[in-house]
């Protein structure tokens, strides 16, 4: 079973951001609440879908990610893109929290 | 430049009150994404990967320089501090929130600007030759048709919900700098044998997945038939459009299927019942378009300045950039300059509030305050006078768009690729910035010679890759990003779609692919060749040879 976190654009400025632990929604992946079986998935994008009708994000949508350390990744190079920022502008997103 | 009436003021205000109110239900929850996304979508407004988008219209790619300072205050107050032009020569916004974007649209609709169909299953922005209306080689101001297509295209109850999105593309020289041959439609300003000015009428050219050069389906069509033939060809299109298969439904896709002989039956059965009826432009309504078009006051001037040939002659960088940057005029005395927004290693089509600001003053100043938006990604100021050009040089270094890199290697169309779209599946920006700095040096460039290259992010093709001298296409293999080189392609008059050279090359490898390429041109041109003329000769062969040989 593929770990997995739930993403989605925030509704006001569509700011990427991943389904915690507490609920919430954070701009930080590693923040991220992983689903480890076929339940966890579906909980979580219950509570993910009943955010989106509020409405606080868009289009929420599960992706693939690796856990070492505790720290969470993206196994896409398009979801690790929408992680960090747009790389030829480093000063935008979450790389430029992470420096 | 045109400007609204009362008619184009309130449509565009009447659409900005109604967004507003879409909006506020979308916050409230009242709307769900489902039935908002067709909203937003009808007033330019994207979701992309980090934000939402808003792509405005430029109509025909033309701005007064007080739409410029309103597009310099709207990157500044509501977005990133900059903005990016774009092939349709349109901008957008990469950082909108979407509570601002009702008042970045009154903001818009102020200087008589919008974002409507500029997404969708709608008509595009209608683009041109951006040397329209100064052009040596024009036989006749293409704009006014532009305009007048604009106008009939915006908001047309019949053709709202077009099997696909459609873009139209107009010249009005023989010299095509508008990629006309790639559109839905292209028009072709051509002259009737006693003398009168008409349109050679293209149909289902394109690019994306299937990319089509379009086939000629009229070789003259007189003007004051203009809008009905139009008509004609799109009832064709809403009729028999392929609306089951997202991937077939543009017209190239018809008219490669049904055939451009049948094609042109049908569209001229259609126009036989409607010619001659409501849609003939009526002459008075023409010469009030064409009214806003007319030449500004120009003075008279001698077609030689010793000045500027001085100036020339004592400094070499500025005439590098003159014999690069700056085409012909057709009034004598006066020049066409173009500046570069392909900085070395910048990203192209992007510009700075700051740097739209003194685009807006030096427009002002020395060119009847107009600036055109190409589609190549670079703007315009096309009326300055021949002895300024020198003083406008020093002022467009000192912000950076003085590169004398037009038409060269590292003027290059790249779309927004990975970094910012949703669809892309590799980066095409941080490409085009490698490429950019490899060839960094300009002399070299200049030995290179006239060298498109186009970089699209994924096979829509955004970034005209079908079409570069070189192309280059983003591809997600296994993960990681791949490139894929085509070769041969073209734009122009005499256009072409690149042939592929083979596998596809590494993030790593594709930028020494393409000087691999080069070089092979360098040693193979003979007689003052362009690239495109030595691959015509020798075809894809020797390239291949050369980039595959260690393999």
């Amino acid at each position: 079973m593929a770990l997995q976190v739930v993403t989605a654009n925030r509704i006001g400025d569509g700011t990427v951001v991943y389904l915690t632990r507490v609920g919430g929604w954070s701009e930080r992946i590693t923040d991220g609440e992983v689903s480890r079986s076929d339940e966890e998935r579906d909980t979580l994008m219950a509570v993910a879908q009943a955010t989106a009708e509020i409405p606080e994000v868009v289009e929420p949508y599960l992706i693939d990610v690796v856990e070492e350390a505790g720290v969470i990744r993206p196994v896409r190079y398009r979801e690790a893109i929408r992680a960090q920022g747009p790389p030829v502008h480093p000063a935008f997103g979450q790389q430029a929290e992470e420096g | 430049m045109y400007r609204y009436d009362e008619y184009d003021q309130t449509l565009v205000d009447e659409r900005v009150r109604q967004f507003r109110g879409q909006v506020a239900r979308r916050l409230a929850g009242e709307l769900t994404e489902d039935e908002f996304k067709p909203l937003r979508l009808m007033n330019g407004l994207y979701l992309q990967l980090h934000a939402y988008m808003l792509r405005v219209a430029i109509p025909y790619g033309l701005l007064s320089a007080v739409q410029m300072r309103k597009l310099a205050h709207i990157a500044r107050r509501y977005d990133r501090g900059y903005g990016h032009f774009t092939t349709r020569q349109n901008i957008q916004y990469n950082w909108p929130k979407l509570e601002d974007t009702p008042d970045i649209l009154a903001e818009l609709a102020s200087v008589e600007m919008h974002a409507i169909q500029t997404s969708g299953n709608s008509f595009r922005n209608t683009t041109t030759d951006q040397y329209a209306g100064v052009a040596a080689d024009e036989i006749e101001d293409p704009r006014v048709y532009c305009e007048i297509i604009r106008q009939w295209s915006t908001l047309h109850p019949e053709f709202s919900f077009l099997p696909r999105k459609f873009k139209i593309a107009v010249t009005g020289a023989p010299n095509d700098r508008a990629a006309v041959r790639l559109h839905d439609i292209g028009l072709i300003m051509r002259r009737g044998d006693a003398g009168e000015t008409g349109f050679e009428v293209i149909v289902g050219g394109g690019q994306g997945r299937t990319p089509f050069v379009g086939p000629t389906i009229r070789e003259f069509l007189p003007k004051k038939h203009l809008l009905s033939y139009l008509e004609a060809i799109m009832r064709v299109y809403n009729q028999l459009g392929r609306r089951d298969n997202l991937f077939k439904a543009r017209i190239k896709i018809l008219v490669h299927e049904v055939g451009a002989e049948k094609i042109t039956e049908m569209v001229e059965e259609e126009w036989r019942h409607i010619k001659d009826g409501a849609l003939d432009l009526p002459k008075e309504e023409v010469e009030r378009i064409r009214a806003h078009f007319a030449p500004p006051p120009y003075e008279t001037l001698a077609a030689a300045q010793p000045a500027f040939e001085e100036k020339k002659r004592a400094d070499g960088a500025f005439a590098t950039w003159a014999d690069t940057n700056v085409a012909a005029h057709k009034v004598p005395g006066y020049a066409i300059v173009n500046l570069s927004l392909k900085p070395v290693g910048g990203i192209p089509g992007d510009a700075t509030a700051d740097q739209m600001d003194a685009v807006a003053d030096l427009a002002e100043h020395y060119s009847f305050g107009e600036i055109r938006v190409t589609h190549e990604q670079n703007l315009v100021l096309g009326d300055v006078r021949r002895t300024d050009l020198h003083a406008l040089w020093r002022k467009l270094r000192d912000i950076g768009m003085a590169t004398p890199n037009l038409g060269l290697i590292s003027d290059i169309i790249a779309c927004p690729g990975l970094d910012y779209c949703g669809l892309a599946n590799a980066r095409s920006i941080p490409v085009a910035q490698r490429i950019s700095n490899r060839f960094a040096d300009l002399k070299r460039q200049h030995d290179i010679g006239e060298l498109k290259i186009k970089i699209s992010g994924c096979i829509n093709a955004c970034g005209h890759h079908h079409v570069g001298h070189i192309g280059i296409l983003g591809l997600d293999r296994k993960g990681e990003e791949y490139y894929q080189i085509t070769l041969g392609g073209s734009a122009d008059q005499d256009a072409a779609i690149g042939k592929i050279v083979g596998p596809a090359f590494s993030s790593e490898a594709v930028v020494d692919a393409v000087e691999t390429v080069v070089n092979t041109y360098v040693e193979l041109r003979q007689n003052g060749e362009r690239f495109v003329d030595t691959y015509r000769r020798v075809g894809k062969e020797p390239f291949k040879e050369r980039l595959y040989a260690a393999a």
